[in-house]
């Protein structure tokens, strides 16, 4: 097999931000054909980067993340060169529409109308300002599939809430099941795994679509609020208080049933994490520290000791971690079974063995930033090897390919699009 | 009976604990048959993690287990005998998918391997859900939620900078790694739909993290863009306020900042301080005196708020926040209940519980809980005479200790 299993599905892809983007490029990795919808005069904000053209002091004192372009210059296009969009924009083509005037609605149409899945991310508001919706998306191509992924509901109360992951990780609860245990949740420090949450199962929702569409013929509308896909995630900690009653606190690093922590290892800021779930695993773990005398305390003699002394046994392993290399830490306790690994930097990840043997970083290059290495998909199929095809997308890099032979607009009409600022590789200067 | 998404496909699920039965739930719940293989007497590991009722371990009542294994049948099938895995290659001829989260080499150590099942059927999409992945130095490495996030996610960032990384939540990095390997199954299984031949899928849950949007993608990017590493410490830099505050009872979470500063002012009230022209700009923003200034007039306000309160004047004025719930607030939300984001399952043991529900909503073609999650073996009986064991054949593989 040598065709990538959704090669000839064609994607219209309006996502924004994070989570809406992320199940475009697991669906793209898997060859469908993602066309980005974008706009010269609007920009979706912390999309491509946080502004069009930040100012140099917010490109210099945003975190690397954010604001580390290459570098940390913006470039004329600084939209082309932010780490936070190009991390997923692989394998992804793009297009410019102005949506807010009729030739562009028509322009919209004339896409869905050869199009397979539809997605987006955005408010309700812009959704409804552009009156883009299923129902009129179905009547231009019948077994459309729209995929839509507002932030708690497309009904009700919240409905218009606007949040990003983190605020609905904590309408959900996930704000006081993590954080260290013993502070105050106000020094909780982000986390995105909303978005991670919902973009993955946006992808596997619109396969599952694609099959039930193979098998009758019927396209359908899929809501898939970001708050309710992470809902899954928080199962223990929320049955946990169904199941007894009680309300779940953050365990910091610990386990509720291992010896587990985050250990100084050698080095500036490195460290290792260990989990020792059991009785046989603890003897693997001592036998690779060598059967320290202290191990023989009785305090630490069965697990459910060891667990009531968790404060001291964590000394104990520190004494050790603190005069070892996190990754050598992480080989001598793997080799005796003992489950354990370096909490990575970027550096480490970047140039870990294992990931290096895999291929998961490989060279991709765009005109506006040159060749770097980014991150190809999360999984190896046998008979269609994947790939980066190509770099991230820039902005209205495929105005060409999606004009002209998608649409099979003329010359003539293509330089009037261009003329009336549907067409553009640059955002209007008026945009910050 | 109700047309669901994955109707007829039937997936063989020799997964356990949290990541691999999360994918095979997802594909369940939207209609698929998955054949549960457990081990005689001992079952999923998950049956023995709860949370339980009353704290009162029970192979049949552990929270996790019922709630990733809904919609499952039980089949117990000893795979160090041959007669097992004459079982297990008898229903791959008729199955679809085949799914595990063995150590890498275990299915070819059974005569399980991909290359072992592809000859039975040519059409078969084979799973492999591992911790690293079936090649590399670390293929045959142990792996915790903690260990994952902290080598395959960003939790070298996330945290404090004078404290150690942070983990997330309990679960979340496992979770992440059982929906991405959904995609993955899901991708193969649309591709032997079309043309009818399988592939063996190779997911690594390290991957799945380094790969995730959850910050990873971009913070080893940025390092590639810039030399610089993503530090620890609470994000501050696009202006104020960020972050999560105390307020009348308990936290609450917004952002404001450079993009949202007038209606940062208009949720305050418009304080007449906070209208001169100097607090509008990118500069302003990252000024710590104007900062310390900004404060004295917000936190006497936000402190008067309770979450509810805070929730709803800042939603007023288009600012990005929630409050920070623990469970009972969030089995009491009205909107979760309306919304049915939890849902009601009876299971003959373990009783009733809420357990949380449909991840989305498919217009056409249901999410649905059936059955309960099977107790171990429940099916037994039913899927080997479905293949055409005879109840002689049940007693006598029952002695072998083989079912």
């Amino acid at each position: 097999m040598s065709k990538l299993p959704l090669q000839g599905i064609r994607i219209l892809d309006m996502t924004v931000v994070w989570a809406g983007p992320y199940a475009a490029t697991l669906l793209a990795d898997l060859g469908a054909e993602v066309i980005r919808i974008e706009s010269i005069q609007t920009l979706a904000p912390t999309t491509r980067g946080i502004m069009a053209r930040p100012p140099e002091i917010l490109v210099q004192n945003l975190p690397p993340f954010i604001g580390g372009y290459p570098n940390r210059d913006g470039g004329e296009r600084p939209w082309n060169r932010s780490p936070q969009f190009n991390s997923h924009g692989r394998n992804k083509l793009s297009m410019t529409v102005d949506l807010r005037t009729p030739k562009g609605k028509d322009i919209f149409n004339r896409l869905v109308a050869v199009s397979d899945i539809f997605i987006d991310n955005n408010v309700a508001e812009t959704m409804e300002k552009l009156s883009i919706g299923y129902e009129s998306m179905k009547s231009i191509k019948a077994d459309i599939i729209a995929i839509r992924m507002p932030a708690y509901g497309d009904s009700g109360e919240y409905k218009r809430y606007r949040a990003f992951g983190v605020h609905m990780a904590n309408a959900l609860g996930h704000g006081l099941v993590r954080g260290y245990q013993d502070m105050d949740p106000s020094t909780n420090s982000g986390e995105f795994v909303v978005d991670a949450a919902a973009g993955a199962q946006a992808a596997a929702a619109a396969m599952m679509a694609l099959i039930y569409r193979k098998r009758s013929g019927k396209g359908q509308l899929i809501e898939l609020p970001s708050a309710r896909a992470t809902f899954a995630y928080l199962s223990r900690s929320f049955l946990e208080h169904t199941m007894t009653g009680r309300i779940p606190a953050s365990l910091g690093n610990r386990d509720a049933i291992a010896i587990q922590g985050c250990y100084p290892c050698k080095g500036d800021d490195r460290w290792i994490a260990i989990t020792i779930s059991n009785d046989s695993e603890w003897t693997q773990f001592i036998s690779a520290l060598g059967n320290p005398d202290w191990a023989k305390a009785s305090e630490f003699h069965d697990h459910l000791s060891r667990r009531q002394h968790h404060d001291a046994l964590d000394e104990k392993i520190s004494s050790w971690t603190q005069a070892q290399d996190h990754r050598d830490a992480m080989q001598i306790l793997q080799s005796f079974g003992v489950t354990a690994g370096p909490v990575m930097d970027a550096r480490d990840i970047l140039s870990d063995p294992h990931l290096q043997e895999r291929g998961f970083y490989v060279d991709a290059t765009t005109p506006d930033t040159g060749t770097y290495r980014y991150p190809t998909a999360p999984f190896k199929l046998s008979g269609t090897p994947l790939a980066i095809r190509r770099g991230p997308v820039m902005l209205g890099q495929d105005n060409d390919y999606v004009y002209r032979e998608v649409l099979g607009v003329s010359d003539e009409e293509f330089d009037t699009l261009v003329e009336e600022g549907h067409i553009g590789t640059e955002y209007v200067s008026g945009i910050k | 009976m109700t047309d669901k998404a994955l109707s007829g496909i039937t997936i063989l699920d020799l997964t356990q604990g949290i990541s691999g039965p999360y994918t095979t739930k997802l594909l369940a719940d939207y209609g698929a048959t998955v054949i549960k293989i457990e081990k005689p007497g001992v079952g999923d590991m998950a049956r023995r993690i709860g949370p339980f009722p009353n704290d009162s371990p029970h192979l049949e009542t552990s929270g996790m287990h019922l709630f990733l294994n809904t919609n499952k049948k039980s089949l117990t099938v000893n795979l160090q005998t041959n007669a097992g895995v004459k079982i297990i290659r008898e229903l791959v001829a008729t199955a679809d998918v085949l799914v595990e989260s063995y150590k890498p080499g275990t299915m070819d150590k059974f005569g399980l391997g991909y290359s072992d099942l592809k000859s039975i059927n040519s059409k078969l999409s084979y799973i492999s859900i591992s911790n690293f992945g079936q090649t590399g130095p670390y293929k045959d490495y142990g792996l915790s939620e903690i260990v994952l996030y902290a080598m395959g996610g960003e939790m070298y960032s996330t945290g404090l900078e004078d404290e150690s990384p942070l983990m997330l939540g309990p679960d979340m990095s496992l979770f992440q790694g059982g929906a991405v390997a959904a995609v993955a199954s899901l991708g193969a299984i649309y591709g032997a739909e079309l043309d009818g031949i399988g592939q063996h899928v190779d997911v690594s849950l390290m991957e799945c993290l380094a790969g995730s949007i959850d910050r990873r993608m971009a913070t080893a990017l940025a390092y590639e863009y810039t030399g610089e590493i993503t530090e620890r410490k609470a994000l501050s830099t696009v202006g104020y306020p960020l972050g999560v505050y105390p307020c009348a009872d308990g936290y609450f979470e917004l952002v404001g900042g450079v993009l949202r500063w007038n209606q940062v002012v208009q949720m305050l009230g418009s304080p007449p301080e906070l209208l001169d022209p100097k607090w509008s700009t990118p500069e302003a923003m990252q000024d710590p005196d104007l900062k310390s200034e900004f404060e004295e007039i917000f936190f006497p306000w936000i402190l008067e708020k309770t979450k509810q309160e805070l929730w709803q004047l800042s939603q007023a004025n288009n600012i990005q926040s929630a409050p920070l719930n623990n469970m009972e607030v969030v089995v009491a939300d009205p909107y979760f209940k309306e919304q049915e984001y939890f849902t009601n399952i009876s299971h003959p043991i373990a009783g009733d519980f809420l357990f949380p529900g449909a991840p989305w909503v498919m217009q056409e073609t249901p999410w649905e809980i059936q059955t309960p999650a099977p107790q171990l073996g429940e099916h037994t009986g039913e899927l080997l005479g479905n293949i055409g064991y005879t109840e002689d054949d049940l007693v006598r593989l029952r002695e072998q200790n083989c079912i």
